[in-house]
């Protein structure tokens, strides 16, 4: 029944079977028992929100946010109770902060409606009732089948019937899906791919069973049942059958296939959710600091209340003659009044929460976040790639990075492969020239016309040029024909496309020896052999997994023999030969990987006959499974990868990235630990490692490799703890690969996480996806809690990217995965440095003082407001008017502190990159500390009890303020209220509150200065008018003409100045005083750019049109000041190299 | 977002090298080192030592008396009277004899003072309507329900004015003789109106509309006195016809709360037109008497008469002169710390350097 009632509900999805069965053309079977099968439609929706909903919807989500559900009790409180102040005093403040929320939120949403609506009303082609039908893409159901055109994308997920191919082969590219460039071919089941016209379509009986919708994109199991002359034939699906909605027809005409997912259901639409949330650590701060103001409004609440009824012990106080009660009020009763005096007390303090506090958030770190967009330094000109956001929320994160996780390869790298060396039959040969040359022989040995290959090196060439999944593109083969027969003729616009960048330089590399890949045409892949042609047949390809690090072909040659090709990793590979000079290669892979050469081996297995049709058999059954497909197939590939004879094995070099080693350092002086996680094997690793300046050659570098068993790995860190301590380095590196990594996470994670902090630099290799994600989550949950960043360009570093607090893509070669996945996105390692140092810097200083500045200034806004009550007995009168209640945080005190937030810049950003150290001065959210959340807090107080009292000593006893009418003859002699008092504090606070802002200020753009000094004006101004009427609807005019006669009083001129002058002088004398005594290095380099302004790198650094304006200074200014005050910066000027770029500054 | 795009060139997605977006504004950077501030705090203390001296002196030239009334005199009688409400009718008037010391030069304001007297209660704050203040005959009639308990009376009358605060509004009247040396007395006359805001005397405050027709007791007609006068508001002042009805000065004065519960309120202004008081009071002795009406003892308040004369910043207030002095005298020692420091450790940068 519960069952019941959850399903109706959506909880619980309705009982599924796992497969779901599509009837092509939706032919339902006239007998038989037919469920059918109910399927979303193919309408996209990412909108969150229809007009109907959006205002209960959006207000819902709104009011789950802690803060704004606080206010709206408040107000509903204020609705309720007779309250001090009206309801419009947290009312509007309210509506303000949610219209403006929801006018972003809706804003966003109606760009994702209209980007809905242009893709659920795109034009598709679809056979219905034996035609060729124009309709909308919302309109497919499954089991219709489609007609896609050229340069098209798919509608929906398609299972690929025919193409305008015979063999039913079409070309594709997911380039908007993962970002892979290259063309990858699909196939039509042959049953099928005959069916090339909507006639023939027609009378197609078939039946599609596949697995429900399911998000990752390279997993499709399934199985097409053709009727044909009433006899069933079953053919798998796979991936390769799959055309997946966003992706788009190339090379192809036009395909039919029929629609097995729509809509929501599609891969592409499983994707673009389940993105977590994540938040950042001030955040986090700034909740807990909600919390304690919370703590404090109770308080003041509670106590306020305690101290009225201990007032009200005497009827007299309680009600004095002159202030009679009603019947009503006399007569409620003790407990109720007591609950709505609380009640009231809360309101008449609830502003200590401020309410803005979150919409200026949100919209400083939306507004902010552009910036790095726009940075031209993290803008790459080769790829014309600049930074990109894909979340605002994490931008102070970057400023408080503790540990770096790296992937390698694209990342560290430029992927950009490079053929270097290889090792046949146990020779090393090197590449020069185009010509493979056999260690020891120089180049110019005389060759001829006709390069003499080795049997040895030929099958080695073959294999390296056939075992692969590259695709080719001819520029101008837009034709019917296909591009195979045009390409005999060599076509020199002939590309290749490969997913694998060591792929492509393997087959361009044997291009370059003269054993070129020409193509591959349905099951035929043709090579030209220093000019003469030769066709294999494609038997089978055994694709590439990261479990099993090989992928092989089995093909049958020209002449009929069948032979399986393999490559992969040499662990992968080595222990399967049975033949070749497996010792001398493994040699070789060593010396390549320590030259830091990615390496592959390759080998190959002869079939007999007998053995081929086992092997097909055997392939065939594990292909057509529908259950445990995957586990099959590998049970499969692992009987026919073994036996090999060892062919050779290939090094390929991947360049190093552009500053990537200034970077490191750069992130190592900042404090930050970088670590390496890469799947490459250990000794590329290393090498790599040292040459991009990971590893020191000084460091001593630990290993923890080749662990097999758990006591061994808990005995060998041990060891190394020990050694930690006892060799007197002062830096460790750290080697682990991934087996080893496993059982150390298994078993003594505590032991190893000790070793792992006390090195400088760590090293994984041999590291799987998922193994990288779990280091990411082990230090993440480690006691300290260190702040996170991962950073990787593949789809390997996904997972890792994910799990970090802030993860990085690296819009590389392999794919746009890492980057949709990614909270920030930039073209090149090296802007990691600008990113962190600078942006993250900033960020952070500004929310910071942002948020404390938010507590800061609402403490200064209601303790006067609470001290007043000891003055009133606890009468809950407001000491403001309640328009100034309303407007404080919106409208008075809001501009500032945004602009602020905005364009602070603490320190000179070049100095901020130069020196590194910085960085460490903001870390561990240390301007989020409790104790300097203490310290602003304290401030405001002070502040608050200065201006009250100070007012109070000004007109407590009710003292003539007015001068003896020289200024206004007719107003001499006039007596202040209340609200005049209330309008002096208010004033004097706003006047104060900003120009704390100011003090903090560090950097005046014109538009500091205009909303600084706008905001005073403008609260005067305001004052003014608002006191010029009598307004209607008001039943008291309590602020008629209060304010002129306020500023016409001498005495309150001179009480405003020295009280503002009182209440910020200890702020500055503080300031200065830490600043001489105890100066922090930030401070340290602001002194320096103010001093020394620009040395000769500046300029380097700086763009040009700035850097000439400066030359005129630095003459003026070097020989006077800068050269004694500042000598370690002259030396360091004069000693440095200028290829060093940043690191001369702090390696004093 | 900017522009989307707009080229399709090599270098298409470059942002724009503005100042604006590479965070390259114009900017000043202050900082606040003993360079920069040292000055400003000599000078700042200079400054302030200069203004505190100039207002002290300018606040000793004040003069200022308080005659605590209360029960002093022959007011004790009366404070005993007014001990129990029911004799609030009943008339009492007392003197007290208080010495000015010296002159008090110039103009002299003349004010009660009310002690322990709590106007700024948030429920008598608000029991107030300034729409019928402002003479709207609607409002006239039907007073605002903040007003209650005093907006109507038991017979459902409307009270004008309505509210607590109309309704306690202080009404003792002060008259004070000055002892001349041949034992006779004068009074010491006082001028009784300009005491209020130009702006609420004249704009926050109107009778009904009378059209000069009619007399301004018919414009009230409905209404009631409120429960603790003894005179309905049209006829508050007996020897100007012009100040009676919501726009009476002292109403007026009375209705500004006041923000502490020791106050002072401003009664008259000395009229220096004739006689001795020309050149301001004259020192001497002097006998305040007082229509004793208000009563003080159910909140244990006190009553006094202050006489006070003012400078061009207001009245006696030490406040001022001494804020100025002691921050002066802050800033300045601090400067001075502030130097010894700079010049022992910070001078040579040893601290700024790295």
């Amino acid at each position: 029944m519960i069952r019941w009632i959850r399903q109706q509900l959506g909880f619980d999805p309705p009982h599924q079977s796992d497969t779901r069965t599509v009837y092509i053309a939706n032919k339902f079977p006239q007998h038989g028992h037919y469920i059918p099968q109910r399927f979303a439609d193919n309408r996209i929706i990412s909108s969150k929100y229809t007009i109907w909903n959006f205002i209960p919807k959006n207000l819902f989500e709104q009011f789950r946010r802690i803060a704004n559900f606080y206010f709206l009790i408040i107000f509903l409180v204020q609705l309720m109770i007779d309250t001090p102040t009206s309801p419009i005093t947290s009312g509007l403040p309210l509506f303000f902060v949610i219209t403006v929320t929801a006018i972003k939120q809706g804003y966003e949403d109606w760009l994702r409606h209209k980007a809905d609506n242009e893709v659920n009303g795109a034009p598709v082609f679809v056979v219905r009732s034996g035609s060729l039908v124009q309709t909308r893409s919302k309109n497919i159901r499954v089991g219709d089948i489609v007609r896609v055109a050229k340069d098209e994308t798919f509608p929906a997920d398609l299972v690929l019937l025919s193409s305008d191919r015979a063999e039913g082969t079409c070309h594709i590219t997911t380039a908007s899906l993962d970002g892979e460039t290259n063309l990858k071919t699909h196939y039509a089941v042959p049953e099928t791919a005959v069916s090339q016209s909507v006639s023939r379509l027609e009378s197609l009986q078939a039946v599609v069973e596949c697995q429900q919708p399911e998000a990752d994109l390279y997993r499709f199991v399934g199985r097409i049942t053709v009727t044909q002359q009433g006899e069933e034939i079953v053919r798998p699906l796979g991936p390769e059958n799959l055309l997946l909605r966003g992706a788009r027809l190339k090379n192809t005409k036009e395909i039919f296939g029929v629609a097995v997912y729509t809509g929501m259901e599609s891969k592409m639409a499983l994707n673009y959710k389940c993105k977590s949330q994540k938040r950042s650590a001030v955040e986090k701060s700034m909740n807990t600091f909600l919390i304690i103001y919370l703590g404090i409004l109770l308080f003041e609440a509670i106590l306020s209340t305690i101290l009225k009824y201990a007032w009200q012990a005497e009827n007299k106080w309680d009600e004095p003659f002159y202030n009679q009660k009603t019947d009503q009020e006399r007569n409620s009763s003790q407990i109720l009044k007591f609950i709505s005096d609380f009640l009231a007390f809360l309101v008449l303090y609830n502003f200590i929460i401020p309410i803005s506090l979150y919409v200026t958030v949100e919209l400083q770190k939306f507004l902010g976040s552009f910036f790095i967009g726009w940075d031209l330094d993290l803008y790459h000109e080769e790829s014309d790639q600049k930074a990109q956001v894909n979340t605002s929320d994490l931008n102070e994160e970057l400023g408080q990075v503790e540990y770096v996780f790296t992937d390698k390869t694209g990342t560290l790298t430029e992927n950009e492969m490079q053929f270097r060396e290889c090792s046949i039959n146990g020779i090393k040969y090197q590449e020069i020239n185009g010509k493979l040359v056999p260690e020891g022989m120089t180049e110019d040995s005389p060759d001829g016309s006709v390069p003499c290959v080795s049997r040895e090196e030929e099958l080695f060439l073959k294999a390296v040029s056939l075992c692969h999944t590259v695709q080719i593109s001819y520029d101008q083969t837009d034709g019917p024909g296909d591009p195979f027969s045009r390409a005999n003729g060599f076509s020199p616009q002939m590309e290749y496309y490969a997913s694998s960048p060591d792929e492509k330089a393997l087959v361009e590399a044997t291009k370059r020896m003269g054993v070129t890949f020409i193509g591959s045409h349905g099951e035929t892949m043709e090579i030209k052999t220093f000019g003469k042609a030769e066709k294999y047949k494609l038997l089978h390809v055994l694709e590439f997994d990261a479990n099993r690090r090989r992928m092989s072909v089995i093909l049958q040659k020209p002449s009929g023999e069948k032979v399986l090709f393999t490559k992969g990793a040499e662990s992968a590979i080595l222990p399967y030969a049975t033949s070749g000079e497996i010792d001398k290669t493994r040699v070789h892979v060593d010396e390549f990987a320590l030259k830091g050469l990615r390496t592959l081996v390759v080998a190959c297995r002869h079939f007999s006959a007998d053995e081929y049709q086992e092997v097909d058999r055997r392939l065939h059954e594990a292909r057509t499974a529908l259950q445990q497909r995957e586990e099959r197939l590998v049970e499969v590939f692992n009987f026919i990868e073994r036996d090999l004879e060892l062919l050779g094995a290939t090094g390929v070099e991947d360049k190093l990235q552009d500053k990537v080693q200034e970077t490191i350092e750069a992130l190592r002086l900042a404090g930050i630990k970088v670590w390496v996680l890469t799947g490459d094997k250990h000794e590329t690793a290393v090498s790599v490692s040292l040459s991009c300046g990971h590893f020191h050659r000084t460091m001593n570098v630990l290993e923890l490799v080749q662990q097999k068993s758990d006591h061994e790995c808990a005995e060998q860190l041990r060891r190394l703890a020990r050694r930690i301590k006892e060799d007197h380095v002062i830096q460790h590196g750290l080697v682990v690969d991934g087996a080893s990594l496993s059982l150390a996470l298994r078993e003594h994670e505590k032991l190893f996480m000790e070793v792992c902090k006390n090195c400088s630099a760590v090293l994984c290799c041999r590291m799987a996806p998922l193994q990288k994600a779990k280091v990411v989550r082990l230090l993440k949950t480690s006691p300290e809690k260190p702040i996170t960043l991962a950073i990787g360009d593949g789809a390997n570093d996904v997972s890792m990217i994910q799990e970090a607090h802030v993860g990085i893509g690296i819009m590389g070669k392999e794919g746009r995965q890492a980057v949709r996945n990614s909270d920030y996105a930039i073209a090149r390692f090296k802007f990691l440095a600008k990113l962190l140092l600078v942006h993250g810097h900033f960020y952070y200083i500004r929310i910071a003082t942002l948020v404390q500045y938010f507590f800061y200034k609402n403490v200064c806004f209601i303790t006067p407001q609470f001290l007043y009550q000891f003055f009133c007995l606890f009468s809950q009168q407001t000491l403001y008017d309640s328009v100034y209640l309303t407007l404080y945080n919106i409208c008075f005190t809001s501009l500032p502190i945004l602009v602020y937030s905005l364009f602070e810049q603490l320190v000179h950003p070049h100095v901020l990159q130069s020196k590194p150290a910085l960085y460490r001065d903001i870390s561990k959210n240390s301007l989020l500390s409790f104790k300097t959340f203490l310290y602003w807090t304290f401030l405001g107080f002070c502040h608050a009890f200065v201006f009250f009292f100070g007012s109070y000593v000004l007109m407590g006893e009710d003292t003539t303020l007015m001068g003896n009418g020289q200024i206004l003859r007719a107003n001499r002699q006039l007596m202040f209220g209340n609200w005049t008092f209330g309008t002096l504090v208010f004033t004097v606070m706003v006047i104060t509150v900003t120009l704390k802002l100011a003090l903090e200020t560090h950097f005046w753009t014109w538009m500091n200065h205009f909303v600084t000094w706008g905001s005073i004006a403008f609260y005067f101004i305001f004052s003014l008018f608002y006191g010029s009427i009598i307004w209607p609807f008001l039943h008291t005019q309590d602020m008629y003409f209060v304010f002129v006669q306020l500023l016409s009083s001498g005495s309150a001129w001179f009480a405003i100045i020295i009280i503002v002058v009182a209440c910020l002088f200890p702020d500055v004398i503080k300031k200065v005083f830490y600043r001489h005594l105890q100066p922090t290095s930030t401070q340290k380099s602001q002194m320096y750019t103010n001093c020394v302004a620009i040395g000769d790198d500046f300029i380097a650094l700086q763009p040009l049109s700035r850097a000439k304006n400066q030359l005129g200074k630095i003459s003026l200014l070097r020989p006077t000041r800068a050269s004694d005050a500042w000598t370690p910066c002259a030396v360091s000027q004069r000693g440095k190299t200028p290829a060093h770029g940043w690191a001369g500054w702090w390696s004093e | 977002m900017g522009k989307k795009q707009a080229g399709t060139g090599p270098l298409s997605r470059r942002p724009d090298n503005s100042a604006f977006k590479q965070q390259r504004l114009p900017a000043w950077s202050p900082s606040l080192t003993a360079n920069t501030v040292l000055p400003t705090f000599y000078i700042l203390s200079l400054v302030c030592l200069l203004l505190g001296i100039w207002l002290l002196i300018t606040v000793e030239n004040t003069h200022e008396l308080k005659v605590d009334y209360t029960n002093a005199g022959t007011c004790e009688e009366c404070f005993n009277l007014r001990k129990s409400p029911n004799d609030s009718t009943t008339a009492c008037t007392c003197t007290v004899s208080f010495h000015v010391p010296t002159t008090f030069p110039g103009d002299v304001f003349f004010y009660y003072g009310l002690r322990n007297f709590h106007q700024n209660l948030r429920r008598y704050m608000d029991s107030r309507d300034d729409a019928q203040m402002v003479g709207r005959k609607n409002n006239l009639k039907t007073p605002s329900s903040y007003c209650a308990p005093f907006d109507y009376d038991a017979d459902r009358n409307p009270i004008a004015p309505c509210g607590a605060v109309a309704n306690s509004m202080f009404n003792d009247s002060l008259t004070v003789m000055y002892n001349l040396m041949d034992g006779s007395k004068i009074q010491v006359p006082l001028y009784r109106k300009g005491i209020a805001w130009y702006t609420d005397k004249n704009v926050k405050f109107r009778n009904p509309s009378t059209n000069n027709t009619f007399p301004l007791q018919q414009a009230f007609e409905g209404t009631t006195r409120p429960l603790y006068w003894q005179r309905p508001v049209y006829e508050l002042d007996d020897t100007d016809s012009n100040n009676n009805g919501f726009i009476n000065d002292d109403l007026i004065v009375w209705m500004r709360e006041a923000a502490f519960p020791n106050f002072k309120k401003l009664y008259g202004v000395l009229n220096r037109a004739q006689g001795p008081f020309t050149e301001g009071l004259p020192a001497g002795n002097y006998t305040l008497s007082i229509n004793y009406n208000f009563p003080v003892e159910p909140f244990r308040g006190r009553k006094e008469l202050v006489i006070s004369t003012v400078t061009w910043f207001g009245g006696q207030n030490y406040f001022l002169p001494i804020a100025y002095l002691v921050t002066s005298g802050l800033i300045l020692v601090t400067a001075v710390v502030l130097t010894t420091v700079y010049v022992k450790v910070g001078k040579r940068g040893k601290n700024m350097e790295e």
